[in-house]
């Protein structure tokens, strides 16, 4: 089967990687570029785990081909902390306990911050809402809302 | 909003503090490493083909297509599994039958579920496994089938192991059954007890089985070496329990086979069992290359878990002040293909909360043609509450009692024995009764179409095997490494309390995970077990440490170790004029002297402490679609100690969204051939964020006096009364007995014509 040479940008990193038509960008992340932060719940839409920012959309990677992102700009939970400063969503899911066995934790992360790129004063019930395709068996959610709010709270306070 | 209410007056320097968790970075940034995100050079990728029927007998398999396939490097089928007897009685509340198991993950002469394995390849890529597997020619013989635990008791039921007769039934059974056992306990004299009774409330119940939902699916690589060795990467919630299986099943030495547990995407009970390991290592073995497996969402549905699905009966009886004289109940617990379901945790469940002298409970563990149950948070007990819970409230509605006071007049009290026999030691019931009471979520004013429910959990926790190995390092840090995978924050609980005993910041300390080859046998991460019994091993392990670096002082002190003591974090001698001595200083000295300082600690726990959860929850049913949405949700429980108080509320406030979706969406759906039609997320829907409200939570302290800090175990008690205490707002809101789950809109609809 005939494979494609796509270029685009992960992370801040121009990377180039070879494909097949129908491999997903969740397999592209996860096996071809062995760059496994973005997680597999489901691979059909429904789990939020692997939700990646593709040109500042927050999408499923499951559900995009990686055929499809020549010249695209990704972000992935790997990209969120710059160095070994935690983006403030990281460091108040951790402040907050936001997590337990922490696998739906990127792809409430990226969620999140595709929340607070486009609404940066969300109200509890607009977080749920956004929140609401990214499922968490381990938490009830309180303490990932709380996590979110408190995050949004301290980015406007450092934006302003 | 969280409080957490009598707290002693110990001083404690980091126990029932918020500390960050130690695997938290890892987990926020991408770099834990789940089941799935193992890579291995040259590793194969296998799939495993499933059974399209619920009840077949398999006359051929032929493999020899798939084989031929270029890039396929392996094929097998039970074949390739030895057979093992069946276990005979007398069973033990736990059934590890190797016999079930080996045709559990791979049928032998007939299938039992949609989803049972039959094959299972190893190819060079995924794609080619998944061909391979449409190449694999399998013909069988389809056999009617049954779904319903209560249908399959029946005496017409399609029967699905002919070897199976009734244990425990009265008469002897003389024919095959689906019912495996029937568990029973009994005291006073129940026919006594209800000719005093002066109200008998009665109702049945069902409720569907559910599955425990984790994220992460079951993924693992397991490579074998020429030397027969195997190493098995795998995400588990008992890496020693998988050893063990995976040697027993393959006739293999225990110590040939090492497994590590990944970091675990969540379990909750349903990673308690194997399904692929022994079939990877049996395809690593043949193909001389690790193989790995990662379940689809699809295969998790359909072949692993559910928590069992059931049918109860309940009477109780009662004097008009509320006193509790009789109470009976039955239960039918779906066991899935194979024998097993928690029927001994049923029977404790229903009546243990309460006193009452003429009780009896049953519970039939009743084989159906679905996947083999397996753990999920407190098993057997949430379906057990919901009919003894709701019963409960209705004889209190009918006495025109507060649902509270009934339980408080009936609560089982401190040293008490439970209906099924066990001894209560200090309990903490009274405690959370009361503060549920004076909590003003209960008195709160409800606006129109909304119901209030409340229902109380009890659940006895686990002991048992555990092992810790502390090692203290001569920069004075420590590390520490458990055989527990750590499911929900262990790795700071442990911290916590080895901190808290060697008087230091819990910065000096790293907490780990160790594998099988490298510690001693740890039972699994269930049972809401850990931070009890694992505690108590590091508690060992830390005192082993410390009494070594007190002996160490004396000898250089040169005075009796019985002079030295050890205080926040330094050994000291109080008997002269000495410096005292820091962790630090004697951690140098240690390798000039003695050799390094390390403690260990193998045990058995016992003392596990009971512990209650009352749920008050509120809820709005809207009249026209029958959708219930949750308004306001309050848990309060008695966790002994928390240790970490975030991480308690985290599991309390978990559980209560397992349990909202218990109550109101989760079901399974199969069509006519038996075939499972919701496999996956979208059409079994868990609940997201946007269907619930906060979860507010009051942890009670009433200290484990067998835990040197009174720990008592979270995880489980408060999932056992919340799809009764959901159900009961529905009644409330809409006024109709409610004992069918889920509650889903048709249903409400139904009920309101
Ligand atoms: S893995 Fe993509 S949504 Fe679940
Ligand atoms: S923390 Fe486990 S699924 Fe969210």
């Amino acid at each position: 089967m005939k494979k494609y040479n796509i270029t685009a940008s992960v992370n801040g990193d121009e990377l180039d990687y070879s494909c097949y038509a129908d491999q997903t960008l969740l397999e592209v992340l996860r096996e071809n570029l062995q760059m496994t932060g973005t997680k597999n719940g489901c691979g059909s839409g429904d789990c939020g785990a692997c939700t990646v920012i593709v040109n500042k959309r927050p999408v499923n990677a499951c559900l995009i081909l990686g055929v499809e992102l020549e010249g695209a700009i990704i972000e992935t939970v790997e990209g969120l902390a710059e160095g070994s400063t935690l983006h403030p969503l990281q460091q108040k899911f951790l402040d907050h306990a936001a997590l337990q066995c922490g696998i739906c934790t990127p792809g409430f992360l990226t969620m999140s911050k595709a929340l607070l790129e486009r609404n940066p004063d969300p109200t509890e019930t607009e977080v749920r809402y956004a929140l609401a395709g990214n499922l968490c068996r381990c938490t009830g959610y309180d303490k990932i809302v709380r996590a979110v709010l408190d995050a949004a709270a301290e980015m406007r306070a450092n934006a302003s | 909003m969280n409080e957490i209410t009598n707290r002693d007056k110990n001083n404690f320097k980091w126990v029932g503090k918020n500390t960050q968790r130690p695997d938290g970075p890892d987990k926020v940034t991408g770099r834990a490493r789940y089941g799935d995100d193992m890579i291995v050079p040259g590793m194969l990728h296998g799939k495993t083909l499933r059974s399209p029927h619920a009840h077949a007998k398999i006359i051929s398999i032929d493999t020899s297509e798939a084989e031929a396939l270029s890039g396929v490097k392996a094929v097998v089928t039970y074949k390739d599994i030895p057979d093992h007897p069946l276990l005979a009685p007398p069973y033990g509340p736990m059934i590890t039958d190797f016999h079930d198991i080996s045709r559990n993950i791979m049928a032998r002469d007939k299938v039992f579920y949609d989803g049972h394995p039959v094959a299972a390849v190893a190819a060079t890529s995924e794609r080619i496994a998944k061909a391979a597997l449409l190449l694999i020619r399998v013909e069988y013989e389809i056999l009617p089938h049954v779904l319903d635990p209560f249908e399959a008791a029946g005496a017409d039921a399609p029967i699905l192991h002919d070897y199976q007769y009734t244990l425990g039934s009265d008469p002897k059974s003389s024919k095959p059954s689906n019912v495996f056992r029937v568990a029973s306990s009994e005291r006073g004299d129940l026919s006594k007890g209800f000719a005093e009774a002066e109200i008998i409330v009665e109702r049945e119940f069902r409720s569907q089985p559910v599955h425990q939902g984790y994220i992460e699916p079951q993924a693992l690589v397991a490579t074998a070496a020429a030397d027969g060795s195997v190493d098995l990467w795998t995400t588990t919630q008992g890496h020693f329990v998988i050893r063990g299986y995976c040697a027993r099943l393959l006739n293999m030495d225990m110590s040939s086979i090492r497994v590590t547990a990944s970091e675990i995407g969540g379990g909750f009970g349903g990673k308690n069992n194997l399904y692929s390991e022994p079939v990877a290592i049996r395809l690593s073995q043949k193909t001389g290359r690790p193989v790995r497996f990662v379940m689809t969402r699809s295969e998790v549905f359909r072949a692993t878990g559910p928590a069992s699905g059931t049918y109860s009966h309940l009477r109780i009886g009662a004097k008009k002040d509320g006193t509790i004289v009789a109470a009976e109940a039955t239960i039918y617990n779906q066991a899935g293909a194979f024998k097993g379901s928690p029927v001994g945790r049923s029977v404790d469940t229903f009546f243990s909360a309460y006193s009452i002298k003429n009780a009896k409970a049953t519970a039939y563990d009743v084989c159906v043609n679905r996947p083999k149950v397996a753990a999920y948070r407190a098993p057997g007990a949430p379906m057990a509450a919901l009919g003894a819970e709701l019963a409960i409230n209705e004889l209190a509605a009918k006495l025109a009692i507060d649902p509270i006071e009934i339980r408080l007049k009936n609560a089982v009290q401190d040293h008490e024995q439970s209906l099924s026999g066990v001894k209560f030691g200090r309990i903490g019931l009274n405690e959370v009764l009361v503060k549920a009471r004076e909590h003003p979520h209960y008195s709160a004013a409800l606006a129109e179409n909304q119901g209030r429910g409340f229902a109380l959990g009890y659940w006895m926790h686990g002991g048992g095997l555990s092992s810790v190995n502390a090692n203290l390092l001569d920069d004075g840090t420590v590390t520490i490494a458990t055989g527990n995978p750590d499911i929900g924050g262990s790795r700071s609980s442990m911290r916590v309390m080895a901190a808290e005993e060697l008087g230091v910041d819990i910065s000096l300390i790293k907490t780990i995970i160790a594998d099988t080859a490298s510690i001693g046998y740890s039972h699994l991460t269930a049972g809401s077990r850990t931070t009890f019994a694992t505690g108590l091993a590091v508690i060992n392990s830390v005192r082993e440490i410390i009494d070594k670096l007190r002996q160490l002082a004396a000898t250089k002190w040169d005075v009796p170790v019985e002079n030295v003591a050890w205080e926040a974090g330094q050994a000291v001698c109080h008997h002269g004029d000495f410096q005292a001595l820091s962790l630090k200083q004697l951690a140098s000295l240690a390798p000039k002297v003695g050799g390094a300082i390390a403690g260990h600690s193998e045990i058995n726990a016992t003392g596990a402490g009971a512990a209650f959860s009352a749920h008050i929850v509120d809820v709005e049913v809207d009249k026209e679609t029958g959708f219930t949405t949750p308004k306001r949700y309050t848990i309060i429980q008695d966790a002994g100690r928390a240790i970490s108080p975030d991480y308690v509320e985290g599991q309390m406030q978990g559980a209560a969204v397992q349990g909202i979706g218990w109550a109101l969406n989760e079901e399974y759906i199969y069509d006519h051939n038996g075939c499972l039609q919701n496999a996956g997320f979208l059409d079994y829907r868990m609940p997201v964020a946007s269907d619930v409200p906060m979860i507010d939570t009051v942890i009670v302290e009433v200290p484990n006096p067998n835990h040197p800090y009174g720990v008592r175990g979270v995880g489980e008690p408060p999932l056992v009364p919340a799809p009764a205490a959901v159900a009961n707002a529905v009644e409330n809101a809409i006024g109709k007995r409610m004992g069918v789950l889920p509650l889903s809109p048709p249903k409400i609809l139904q009920a309101l014509k």
